[in-house]
């Protein structure tokens, strides 16, 4: 079947049968390799994407189900330019990236947040993140990095 | 995996249509259950096709009726997070809907997923339980305590699709659920409690969801400590990968203590 979305403000079209998991036609078909595979049950968030501005689990999303609608990964997330996001650039300065698997879902979680969220507490920064596993446990720097954007 | 034809239907006529035509064919919703199984090729039978729900009008939305709150079957966990209605007349539910994963599944998990997968540590089912939740579907009402038949059975039959959920207002319910950690835990033991009347409901501590009935039976009669010495017997629990017996037993005991408190 073809679907029809959006993908970071690009309207793509793709043949593709619609029970495939968004996370394979992303990486295999568009080329969108930032989105990592981790567990792919739905439990590690190395795969998350937004569709309509909610983090899902790219690996539980059949792509059919993401026709019509808006995708953001994390290619998406610095200016067409190429100029990081405020977020991105502070996940260089606190160091928040070790391995850099959790880094592309753990950015659009975070993003989801600050736009979510005035003045997100801590504990609010943790609740956000909780879907998003750090293999290298980095957690510290990477709340630092959010809390950091936070005005 | 082989390939498995994806059918959207737009309206809920034209879905239970399809899904009693299709041979083979696998309700979807959020899919964070079934989108796992299916790539994993672990579904048995084998999936030939899924039949998307996400999407359809009349299977969303929270709404106040007649004394009661019906949840659509594809809302999702957030949606029903956010709602006021939700909030003030069913807060135990929102409460379990909170523990169940994080950010990514609670805006992906359903109630009517939660329903017809049927595991026994789904976390919103000893909640349906203590509010004497009724599942509607395409063609009858289903009293929550009727649903659950055996190890991740429903009373459903093969072309039945889950609706909504309706949940009378007025009743007093506890949540607890005990897992690993706070965020992305399955449970342990989950339980849910109202007084009056009396429902002692409790997950991952038998095949099914279940109610202690003899612990029910013991609170009708106010009687507490006889409740914790019962639900002993109302319950069996298996040592597994994610606790043991033991544990569980130990566990509901206090948890319930705890909730009665």
């Amino acid at each position: 079947m073809t679907v029809r979305f959006t993908l970071n403000g690009v309207p793509v079209s793709i043949e593709s049968s619609g029970s495939r998991r968004l996370l394979d036609v992303l990486r295999e078909d568009l080329g969108k390799t930032g989105t990592k595979e981790g567990c792919g049950e739905g439990e590690c968030g190395a795969c998350s994407v937004l569709i309509d501005g909610d983090v899902v689990d790219s690996c539980l999303v059949a792509v059919g189900q993401v026709e019509g609608r808006n995708v953001l990964t994390v290619e998406g997330l610095a200016a067409p330019n190429g100029e990081l996001s405020r977020l991105q650039q502070a996940f260089i300065e606190y160091g928040a990236a070790q391995c850099g698997i959790c880094t592309p879902g753990m950015l659009l979680a975070a993003h989801v947040l600050l736009q979510r969220t005035t003045r997100p507490s801590v504990d609010s920064v943790r609740e956000g993140l909780a879907g998003n596993l750090c293999r290298c446990t980095g957690y510290t720097k990477i709340i630092e990095a959010v809390l950091s954007c936070v005005t | 995996m082989r390939d498995v034809t994806y059918l959207r239907p737009k309206t809920l006529k034209d879905a239970v249509q399809l899904y009693g035509t299709t041979p083979g064919c696998r309700p979807l919703a959020g899919g964070t259950d079934l989108m796992v199984m299916l790539h994993a090729g672990t579904l048995r039978p084998a999936a030939r096709a899924v039949l998307d729900l996400w999407s359809l009008p009349e299977l969303k939305g929270v709404r106040r009726a007649h004394g009661l709150l019906e949840i659509g079957a594809a809302e999702s966990y957030t949606g029903i997070i956010r709602s006021r209605d939700a909030q003030e007349h069913v807060p135990a539910l929102v409460a379990a809907a909170r523990t169940i994963g994080a950010a990514q599944i609670q805006n992906r998990g359903t109630l009517g997923g939660n329903l017809a997968n049927a595991s026994p540590a789904g976390d919103t089912l000893p909640v349906l339980l203590a509010y004497d939740a009724v599942v509607v579907t395409d063609r009858r009402a289903i009293p929550i305590e009727q649903f659950f038949p055996g190890y991740r059975r429903t009373a459903l039959q093969p072309d039945e699709l889950i609706v909504s959920v309706r949940i009378p207002f007025g009743r007093q319910v506890a949540f607890r659920k005990v897992g690993t950690r706070a965020a992305q835990a399955i449970s342990k033991v989950v339980m849910a409690v109202s007084r009056h009347p009396a429902r002692i409901a409790i997950g991952s501590v038998a095949e099914v969801p279940l109610r202690a009935r003899r612990a029910e039976a013991a609170l009708d009669r106010n009687d507490v400590e006889g409740a914790l010495a019962a639900v002993r017997q109302d319950i069996r629990p298996i040592d597994d990968v994610r606790s043991t017996a033991a544990y569980r037993h130990a566990v509901s005991q206090n948890v319930l203590r705890e909730l009665l408190a």
